[in-house]
């Protein structure tokens, strides 16, 4: 009886995994604001890194179910990494990336087994306290770290050989435009593989999906280095571009921000990060414009709203445009909830 | 060393006064609420404007700072936290931290961003030496207040008829409710309570731990400790796990400045990787 059901599984995957137009308009128009919108380079650059680190925690948060506060310890190991390898070994960019790739991807190795243990409650708290003992460390390697001063003189060579950063924040822009391309379509792949099916079935009742097989623990032990390892990249293109790193990068504001982008958009289907970044950031540009110190307060006041409406009715909109060919098919497993099971 | 002892018993004191609050929420409700050291925000600026604008005493502003934030969590309880309680942890997290961001943007807007002082009465300045041991007269009056809460609060949570009915609510909400307890209003009159505390902890902590609009996030992270760590099932484990903490927190800060919070963290994350349900709590 295996093969016929492997085989719809199988379809119900390549089913999932064809691009949507959507999906195609969204990266045109990405693309064309590159030719379209030189003036606004900077921001975008920014937008591109959120959305990037907004990706990294839907992989834990949608996929897998982990909820976590501390995501920005990754981000800024990466940051650091990637400043401290442009600094003292080479000032290839690729290769700061891929440093602060494996740094990141060796820390979430290394956290993984405290986030394993306990329920939400004890996993916030964890990865809370992770992030905060990172952030102390690197107050006070201030001779590694510069402390609060920040991470400074950190000079790049161009993009492999070639591409020149610019101040206008071109380069940047299609540098960390390109890189977060590629990672997603990783993670789009990596989302509608087996593998990331069995982290689904996971997050919607772990231990069903351990009686049925799977090994829970090693799955979501991948699946945090991987989104460890996406952190680390967005960390360290934000310290690349910037050509700085500050405390900053570890403070627990970034992992709430992060939080925050990826609710805006929606959890759990990747474009969300993407879509959440956008919106957060044109918010974030717009409001500090009317009150510079007092942003927060209406970020805040977007929080609670979002919630008390029901943040997934108002991203259902959103996400209709990449699921929507799919339900037309028919015959399609019924959609997954986007909020992770209550644990009691 | 004693006297660091002793001062790390009064903070530890402090911090239970302003986390007990968080205990019962998130202990025995169930819910995440981050925005906890807003209201004790709010009471130790109801303290700082009473006593720096009006002039009135210190003792007398201490009621107001714990009248006020209970009235707020009421009023907060019952129009917002009201619709968040069935909701996931994550759901809880984000409502809570967008409460957090728009009370410290609020106060900052309102009070300005600079510490806020308070003048101690004359008879709580200095110190006397007790049996050798220097002893800050600030510090023991926090003591006494703090343990005669800490009594009253054990005593109505295990001995009167409103613990047993919060007791019996936190159990089982259906069958308590089925059995007439109001279960809501028990809910209600709980949280504003422990706002209340947390207003009070505020108003004693000001002249120690200090008093900004980044309070709550800056102490976010030692209430949850205190919680996650002493165990949510009673009201002792949070007791000691505060008095830990602030004896821990004096301690190292003397003997190893330079580690700051460090050792709290990792003890912290130590602890909970061991024994997930908290130091002193069985296992559910």
């Amino acid at each position: 009886m295996a093969p016929p059901a492997l085989e719809t599984v199988a379809a119900a995957l390549t089913r999932k995994g064809r691009w949507k137009i959507g999906e195609i308009v969204f990266w045109l128009v990405a693309f064309a604001s590159l030719f379209f919108l030189p003036e606004r380079h900077l921001l975008l650059n920014e937008i591109a890194i959120i959305g990037l680190f907004a990706v990294s925690l839907d992989l834990i948060l949608g996929y897998a179910g982990i909820v976590s506060l501390g995501h920005a310890a990754f981000f800024g190991v990466g940051a650091y990494v990637a400043g401290l390898t442009a600094k003292h070994l080479t000032g290839e960019p690729l290769a700061g990336l891929l440093a602060a790739a494996a740094a990141a991807t060796l820390l979430g190795f290394v956290t993984s087994f405290l986030v394993l243990r306990g329920a939400d409650l004890t996993r916030l708290m964890v990865t809370l306290g992770v992030a905060l003992v990172l952030g102390e460390i690197a107050n006070q390697a201030s001779w590694l770290t510069g402390g609060a001063d920040g991470l400074q003189g950190i000079a790049l060579d161009p993009i492999l050989g070639t591409f020149e950063f610019d101040i206008f924040g071109t380069t940047a822009y299609a540098y960390s435009l390109t890189v977060l391309f590629v990672l997603f379509i990783l993670a789009r792949l990596i989302v509608v593989s087996p593998f990331g099916l069995s982290l689904r079935s996971i997050r919607d009742n772990s231990l069903r999906a351990r009686a049925i097989g799977i090994p829970v623990h090693r799955r979501l032990i991948a699946i945090y280095m991987i989104a460890a390892a996406y952190a680390g990249v967005a960390g360290a293109l934000l310290a690349q571009t910037t050509q700085f790193v500050s405390l900053d990068v570890l403070a627990f504001h970034r992992s709430a921000d992060v939080l925050l982008v990826l609710v805006i958009g929606g959890v759990g289907y990747l474009y969300g990060g993407l879509v959440g970044a956008v919106v957060f950031k044109l918010l974030q540009d717009f409001l500090s414009g009317l009150t510079p110190q007092y942003w927060q307060f209406w970020i805040g006041l977007v929080l609670v709203v979002l919630v008390l409406a029901g943040r997934e009715r108002l991203t259902e909109g959103a996400r209709g445009l990449w699921t929507r060919p799919r339900a037309r098919q028919g015959g399609s497993p019924e959609p997954v909830p986007t909020t992770p099971m209550r644990e009691t | 060393m004693l006297t660091i002892l002793f001062d790390g018993i009064a903070y530890g004191m402090l911090l239970f006064v302003l986390a007990c609050g968080l205990a019962v929420t998130l202990g025995l409700m169930n819910f995440v609420n981050l925005a906890h050291g807003a209201f004790a925000m709010a009471g130790g600026y109801v303290t700082a404007v009473s006593m720096n604008r009006y002039g009135v005493p210190f003792l007398a502003t201490l009621p107001l700072a714990f009248a006020v934030p209970a009235l707020l969590g009421l009023a907060l309880e019952r129009t917002l936290y009201v619709w968040v309680y069935s909701r996931s942890h994550l759901d809880q997290v984000l409502f809570s931290i967008g409460l957090v961001f728009m009370a410290v943007a609020a106060v900052d807007y309102f009070m300005g961003s600079q510490q806020q002082l308070i003048q101690l009465p004359s008879w709580l300045q200095g110190r006397v030496e007790i049996l050798g041991i220097q002893v800050g007269l600030y510090r023991s009056f926090i003591i006494v207040v703090c343990g005669v809460l800490v009594l009253g609060l054990q005593l109505i949570l295990t001995r009167s008829r409103f613990g047993s009915r919060l007791r019996a609510a936190v159990d089982d909400p259906r069958v308590a409710r089925g059995l007439g307890i109001n279960v809501s209003a028990v809910f209600a009159a709980t949280f504003a309570v422990g706002s209340g505390l947390a207003g009070l902890g505020g108003a004693l902590g000001a002249e120690i731990l200090g008093l900004d609009p980044t309070f709550p996030l800056k102490f976010m992270i030692y209430f949850l400790i205190v919680v996650t760590v002493g165990g949510t099932t009673s009201i002792t484990g949070p007791f000691l796990a505060s008095l830990l903490l602030g004896i821990a927190d004096v301690a190292g800060k003397y003997y190893v400045p330079s580690f700051g919070g460090f050792v709290i963290y990792t003890l912290m994350i130590v602890v909970l990787v061991l024994r997930p349900q908290g130091l002193f709590a069985r296992a559910r």
